[in-house]
């Protein structure tokens, strides 16, 4: 029963934080964003154990390794990503919270070329002539 | 799991909102500010380890 843990640890820092936001707005954020890193850390355990299986999977669908590790680096600077825009979005700043998406995407996009172009390579191998 | 930074930072914050504003009753106007703008850096470099640690874990996770 983790879910009952955060659940009841996500009740207990929203009133917390409904009694901060009045007084200081600036603790209010701050507890939001030691509240993420604490379920990101608990959540980080499992999902080791999720990559541990797919990762054994990819060893015996004998795929090349190379595209897990891209896979892996994508979806953490994604989670990353996501973490702080959701915080800045939270504090009020439309802005910032845009520009870490922004620069997430295009990260995103650097770390998906090599895929990219054996994609291309692979279906230039394919067609004929 | 370290839940305890929550209700110390959660401490923290209820803390120097009733510090600061019995130092605004006394007319200490100055230093209530000044305890806010500390108790804040205190709060951040908490939140900072805390951050170095979250990018650790991430870091082995994920292979970056």
């Amino acid at each position: 029963m983790e879910i009952a843990q955060i659940i009841g640890l996500a009740l207990v820092t929203t009133i917390l934080l409904l009694i901060l936001r009045q007084e200081k707005p600036v603790m209010a954020v701050v507890l939001s964003i030691v509240f993420s890193i604490v379920i990101f850390i608990v959540m980080m355990g499992k999902m080791a154990s999720i990559l541990n299986v797919m990762q054994e999977l990819t060893r015996r669908a004998e795929v090349n390794y190379f595209f897990f590790a891209t896979l892996l680096k994508i979806l953490g600077v994604a989670y990353l990503g996501e973490f702080a825009a959701a915080i800045c979005q939270d504090a009020g700043e439309q802005a910032v919270a845009k520009k870490v998406e922004f620069a997430s995407k295009i990260i995103i996009a650097v770390l998906a070329l090599p895929i990219m172009i054996a994609i291309l390579e692979s279906l230039i191998q394919i067609m004929p002539g | 799991m370290n839940i305890d930074i929550i209700f110390r930072i959660a401490g923290i914050g209820i803390l120097i909102s009733v510090l600061s504003i019995v130092l605004k009753q006394a007319k200490k106007e100055e230093q209530a500010e000044m305890l806010t703008l500390a108790g804040v850096v205190v709060v951040l470099i908490m939140v900072v380890q805390l951050m170095n640690q979250l990018f650790l874990v991430v870091r082995s996770v994920f292979n970056m």
